[in-house]
């Protein structure tokens, strides 16, 4: 191995160059941008100090997006662990047509999320969609899904868990797969029933693959914006508005360049920040220390 | 201990759940068969019973007077997606073959801190990222170009295939690399003839996710391309309207999301245990 040492960074280099790049750049660009004036009226990097961070302070409209970010966020990510916590229970012990399920969740998750979302948006169409067609088959009244801001965030949310719920059935199957079997054969020996198998046996030893699927869904969640291009459009009015689409309005339909850089720093730090204490609360939640 | 009803409450909710995913392709496939009237009629899910089916949505989109191409579109997000994840996985699994085999230390950064590095793009969310490629690719003259969005659609694979191949090659037997050293091969060769044979599941894996992702972007496409390059994502989106000419909408859609539901039925056995259990760490 010895004369390999000095290769091994021609085979790590090329990646982490093209990456650093990648990353760093926008930063720099972005940090620099956002004490800048920089508007569709004067396209320059004149230096202003904090005036947009103290103007991104008095925009509500701004801190709504963050605040609904984190409810459909944390919202579909939790509908989407217990449906497919519960599905992949389910199917584990099926020997039989274990590829029928995996290819039926695979198949919504690989799909394009816009694409999708432009097909949600016939199927919720007031008057034409089957959805109010079925509601109007079981006799309940016609709901204005994407027209009324309560309706409309529900259609959001069904959208995303059509679309990662697969993510998290796959992920916890695989999950359920690996467990070893000893613990599974001493709790039967002892008569422990379904229940408490799964309470004491099951979920504890799920904790890791448990908080990794929902960190990664929480990850992915905290950057929707293109089903709600799609489907909404942000409205009625602002109240389907994310971050992430608040910020493609801002910065890049209304070139406000500076002032969508203040807002893009805020979110990525608030999104880290948020991100960094649920990982830390999830694992202390799920007892993740050691002993898994 | 289970109860005889436990097998009839199973296949409910797998059905119920079957239905709720198959729901939006067979409405979007019934619809690609209707017209002005079938569409008006409200919502009607069977054909020739309800409505008469016609093929004006499939024509519209393959070159029927008055359709919308399809076409060129397809081409071109074929083309970015095959090359970024070719790029992608080259450099991402030479990194993380290096990463998996040798120690780095630079002060105090270690192997987890790199291979940390690079996950870590995946929390950048693209509007962020996508204002400053803006500039970057109207510098260099790349804007609205294929080679520009390949580019782009690189920083979104790179850490992906990076983060697959990592925990892949550290599943590799290091005797491997070792015999094939006594053979007398070098760094590069044994990582050719010996690693890179026994990796085909990892590869096909990381190579899935990146196929998808980069079938699957609209935004860095939506805002970086406008008119020359307009990617599948692009072209049914714009067809995505209030007024209805569903019909063609319908079809567009089943026809960019059918590749990669095609993987998806290819690959599918590669996803078994191991593999994406492994990959979430």
């Amino acid at each position: 191995m010895e004369g390999l040492r000095r290769h091994k960074s021609m085979f790590l280099l090329p990646g982490l160059l093209t990456l650093a790049l990648i990353i760093i750049f926008p930063l720099l660009f972005t940090i620099r941008v956002s004490f800048s004036g920089w508007n569709v009226s004067s396209p320059q990097m004149d230096f202003i100090g904090g005036a947009n961070y103290a103007t991104m302070l008095d925009d509500s409209r701004f801190w709504a997006s963050i605040m609904r970010l984190a409810l459909l966020a944390g919202g579909t990510v939790l509908i989407q662990y217990v449906i497919g916590f519960g599905m992949a229970l389910l199917v584990w012990r099926e020997a039989r047509g274990r590829r029928l399920w995996r290819v039926l969740f695979l198949v919504p998750m690989m799909t394009t999320p816009v694409v999708m979302a432009a097909i949600w948006q016939m199927i919720f169409h007031e008057s034409l969609g089957p959805v109010n067609d079925l509601l109007g088959m079981l006799g309940l009244t016609k709901v204005p899904w994407l027209t009324e801001s309560g309706p409309a965030l529900v259609a959001l949310m069904t959208v995303e868990v059509w679309q990662w719920t697969p993510f998290m059935f796959l992920l916890l199957l695989a999950g359920l797969l690996s467990l070893p079997k000893e613990p599974f054969m001493a709790a039967a020996i002892d008569g422990a029933d379904a229940w408490r198998t799964f309470r004491k046996v099951t979920f504890p030893l799920m904790a890791p693959v448990s908080v990794a699927a929902i960190i990664i869904r929480l990850i992915e969640a905290s950057k929707l914006s293109d089903s709600v291009y799609v489907l909404t459009s942000g409205g009625p009015g602002s109240s389907t508005e994310t971050p992430g689409y608040y910020l493609y309005i801002q910065g890049l339909r209304d070139q406000q360049t500076g002032y969508s850089g203040a807002m893009s720093l805020t979110y990525l730090v608030l999104m880290i920040v948020t991100l960094t204490i649920v990982a830390a609360l999830l694992a202390r939640a799920f007892k993740l220390k050691g002993d898994s | 201990m289970r109860s005889r009803l436990y097998p009839v409450f199973k296949y409910t909710v797998i059905a119920l759940w079957a239905c709720f995913v198959a729901g939006p392709f067979f409405w979007a496939m019934t619809t690609s068969f209707k017209d002005a009237n079938g569409v008006q009629g409200g919502a009607t899910y069977l054909p020739w019973l309800q409505y008469e089916p016609t093929v004006t949505g499939w024509r519209n989109i393959f070159g029927g007077a008055g359709g919308v191409d399809v076409m060129q579109p397809f081409v071109n997000s074929a083309v970015v997606t095959i090359a970024a994840s070719a790029i992608s996985l080259v450099l991402g699994s030479l990194a993380a073959y290096a990463l998996s085999r040798y120690r780095f230390k630079f002060g105090f950064i270690k192997n987890s801190d790199i291979v940390f590095f690079f996950v870590s793009q995946r929390i950048m969310p693209p509007v962020v990222l996508v204002i400053p490629f803006f500039y970057l690719l109207q510098w260099t003259g790349l804007l609205d170009s294929i080679l520009g969005l390949v580019i782009v659609t690189v920083a979104l694979l790179l850490p992906i295939a990076v983060w697959v191949m990592v925990d892949f090659f550290n599943g590799i037997p290091r005797e491997i690399d070792e015999m094939a050293m006594l053979d007398g091969c070098g760094p590069f060769q044994t990582f050719v003839r010996a690693i890179l044979p026994n990796s085909l599941p990892g590869l096909t894996v990381a190579a899935m996710f990146c196929v998808v992702f980069g079938w699957n972007d609209f935004f860095f496409a939506f805002r970086l391309t406008f008119t020359e390059v307009q990617t599948l994502p692009q072209a049914v989106v714009a067809l995505n309207s209030s007024i209805p000419p569903w019909w063609t909408l319908s079809a567009a859609a089943l026809f960019g999301v059918a590749p990669l539901i095609l993987l998806a039925l290819r690959v599918e056995r590669y996803l078994s245990k191991g593999n994406l259990s492994g990959a979430v760490r």
